[in-house]
Formats: C-alpha cells, structure tokens, sequence
C-alpha cells in the first residue's frame, strides 16, 4: 500500500494494515468474522503464517475464484476458502485443543466492548441480540496474543474501550493490544497505554473519545 | 435383527428411529456437514418437541436450520445461533429453549458422552456466565468448572463415503463435529454420499471407525443452496 491509497482507505482497511503490523514470521493465527478478515490482505509475502480455522483447518488460504468453490470447504465464517501447502483437517475437538493447549500464537477479534483492564465483552446484548458465544471464548483466554481490532465508538458515537465492561464477558483480562480506528493501545497489568495515534487524530482527541482511563508513557507515535 | 456387517438401511427404515420429543445430536457447522435427507425425513414424518445438540442451528433453510424454521424444537443445546434468526427470534418469544456452551466445550462434552467419559474439568468461562449452574472443582489449586457429557437417542451426520461395516470418511471441513457425535448417538445414523463395500476404504484413511455407526443411508446430495451462492 503506498501512501498515495491511504486517501480511498476506509478505517476498517486501515485497522487491518495496522493489526497486520502485530504478524510475525511463522505464527499460527485465528482471524474472527469482519474486520479480523480482512488483515490477511495485508500480511507482507516475506511473513509466512498459518491461519486456523475452528471448524477444523490450520492453513487456510485465500477465497477461491468464483466457480471454484467446494460448497464442503469452509472458514468459521461459512464462506468458501482454499488451502495452503501443508494444511489439515481434524474435528472441532482437535481445533480446540489447538486453541486450550495454548498453540494459537494470535487470534484477532472484534468487540463490543474491551476494558482497560482488558475484559472482553463480544458474545451478547442481554434481551436484544444473542447470537452465542461460538468459540470465542476459548480464543479469547487460550491465544497467546489477542488482538482486539474494533471501531473506537459505537454506532451511537460512544466509546467501545470502557473503564468497566457493562455487557456479559467473554473472558476476563484477555485483550493484549487494540488496535481502532483513532489510537493503538496495550493493555498492561497497570492500565492501557496509549501507543499510536491514527492520523489525523490527536491525542486529546483519543482521550476525548475514549471512556477508559488512557496512560501515557513516552512518545504517543502517529500511525498514517 | 442386528445387521453387524451390512448397516444399509433405506429412508423409510430409517425413519422409525425418530419420535416427537427426542434427543438428536448433528453433525456440521453453519450446515457443512448436516444430512440433507435426514432432515428432510424428520420434517416429512412430522417430529417435534426436539432437543437439539448442534454446534449451532446452521441458517433458515439450510440443513438442521429447516428444523429451527419449522418449529419441530423446543431447546437446543449449542455454541452459536447468530446465522439462524428464526432460532433468536423463537428464543425471545420463549418458544425454543436455547443451553449455548462454548464451542470446544460443547465438542469435548460431546466426545465425553462418546467416549464413556463422567464428565471433564476445563477453565473456560470462568468469571463469565457461561460458568451458571456448574459446580467447581479445585485440583492442584487451580479452580476448573465440572462439564457434563451430552449423549442423544439418536445422532445424525453426513460422510463423504461410507463402508457397509459404517468406517466413515468426511469431506474436508464437513468433518468438523461428525467424528464426535457419531460416537455420543445412542443410535448412530449416517448420510453418505458413496456408500462401498468392506475392504474398499483403506484402514489408514477411515476417520470414524464402523464399530460406532449403527445405520447408513444412501445421499442424495445438498438440497439447498449456500449462504455465499449468488
């Protein structure tokens, strides 16, 4: 992506470039529904990785063309997908061993809320949507890394990263770094650390937007 | 008559083995791996009052998801119901009691039932509401929660082939929770698309072994079309 393309970026793309930053060379990676997907576009070619699937694949590829999908082949998502060299199959009793056994070096995961003691809050709104918690709660406690990728405000315009979750967990102190629209921030055992800014914000725009309780340490990097 | 080594039945047989207010156990994931004509057949024979143990309720006219639609369950016990609006909408309407469990969970409680297992300690959920309702055990000063295994009257799956004995080979990721839940059916009924006879699946490519498969019928192949299919 050079710079002159970041004008047409959308701020899920450039959530996913960013997130894309956390991939390291031969990781083994579980992608979540939306967001989470669309950082596998922007893994540099240099980086090799696995990316598990937990309807039982560890190397999945890219989508198929259009006429060559196999309606049997899957991700999670449901959508059709192709295969690696070296992927497998196993039943989603051996998918989640990957996970609990604690082999998945990094899931990447939307949210409805992440706190900033790194609650994770994504499986249910009490009495409007309950669509169940799939395997995200594994993934949210068992990877070693869990990237939280999320727009910063809700649509209502309030603030995703809260001091205290209000909806039912998905897992207690899970997230590790999240990765949003306006900022990067790390959760710590002391607090969140406000890392990056995504330009054109500001600090005290974060800080202004965000309902948790944001340290500062160091320099606050621009992220364009 | 037990039939050990010719487990061929056809639908009508087949039929005989569901009844209004059984346990049924699937096979598949979001429909991938859910048997089209075994689904078919428990509409066609009018079941209801089910309870379900599925990953999930696949989507409105897709595989197990046409049971959802039709109304024939009254609680399933499952990780995801997001894909099927009908299964939260009869849910808010306290028409379908939903049990979710976490996905691995619900794998490992299946196998356990399968396995001839008592139950299995695990640690996911804990400070959630997923842990409601579950006594705790604390081993080696670690605190786990106790996870019942889940067993049914009958379980249902798809193969990609099938043996006359019942060794089964799946198809990709249409795999997924087959392999489990062929173990935990009181009866196990399997939908294949190629049944062939004994001797012609290699030992080292059969995935389930026959001894756990009590019925196969013949396929037809998917009756509806995907999600992702414009």
């Amino acid at each position: 992506m050079g710079m002159g393309e970041v004008k047409t970026e959308g701020y899920r793309e450039r959530i996913a470039r960013r997130a894309a930053r956390e991939v390291e060379d031969g990781m083994i990676i579980n992608l979540g529904i939306g967001i989470p997907t669309l950082v596998a576009d922007y893994i540099p070619p240099d980086k090799r990785v696995m990316f598990h699937a937990e309807n039982g694949i560890l190397g999945t590829g890219p989508s198929p063309a259009k006429g060559e999908e196999n309606p049997m082949l899957c991700n999670a998502g449901g959508f059709p997908v192709t295969l690696v060299p070296g992927a497998s199959f196993f039943d989603s009793a051996t998918a989640f061993a990957i996970i609990r056994r604690g082999l998945l070096d990094m899931t990447i995961l939307g949210v409805l809320e992440v706190s900033q003691s790194g609650d994770i809050a994504n499986w249910i709104v009490p009495g409007k949507r309950v669509p169940g918690m799939g395997g995200a709660m594994e993934l949210a406690q068992k990877a070693k890394k869990v990237l939280v990728v999320t727009a910063h405000l809700d649509k209502n315009g309030r603030s995703k990263i809260v001091r205290e979750c209000s909806l039912p967990l998905t897992a207690k102190k899970a997230a590790d770094l999240i990765v949003t629209d306006m900022a990067v921030m790390e959760v710590l055992p002391d607090g969140l650390y406000l890392r990056e800014v995504m330009h054109p914000y500001t600090v005290s725009d974060v800080i202004g937007a965000t309902e948790a309780e944001l340290k500062i340490e160091g320099e606050v990097k621009v992220f364009r | 008559m037990t039939k050990r080594f010719d487990k061929v039945i056809s639908m009508e047989e087949a039929a005989a083995y569901f009844h209004d207010g059984m346990t049924l156990m699937a096979g598949g994931f979001g429909g991938i791996g859910n048997p089209p004509g075994l689904v078919q057949l428990i509409l066609d024979k009018g079941v209801r009052d089910i309870t379900m143990i599925s990953n999930d309720t696949a989507f409105p006219w897709i595989g197990i998801g046409k049971l959802i639609t039709e109304k024939r369950v009254k609680k399933v016990i499952a990780s995801h119901i997001g894909s099927n609006p009908n299964a939260g909408a009869q849910m808010t309407a306290g028409e379908l009691e939903v049990e979710f469990c976490p996905q691995g969970i619900l794998a490992e409680r299946i196998r356990a039932g399968g396995v001839g297992l008592g139950g299995i300690l695990s640690d996911v959920g804990i400070g959630t509401i997923a842990e409601k309702g579950k006594q705790k055990i604390t081993l080696n000063g670690k605190e786990y929660l106790l996870e019942t295994p889940l067993t049914a009257e009958v379980a249902i799956l798809h193969a990609k082939k099938a043996d006359r004995f019942g060794n089964l080979v799946y198809d990709t990721s249409a795999r997924n929770f087959s392999p489990l839940v062929a173990m935990a059916g009181d009866i196990t009924i399997v939908e294949a698309d190629e049944i062939v006879e004994v001797g012609e699946l290699s030992p080292e490519e059969i995935v389930t072994p026959g001894v756990f498969v009590n019925f196969i019928v013949q396929s037809k192949g998917v009756n509806w079309r995907w999600a992702w299919e414009k």
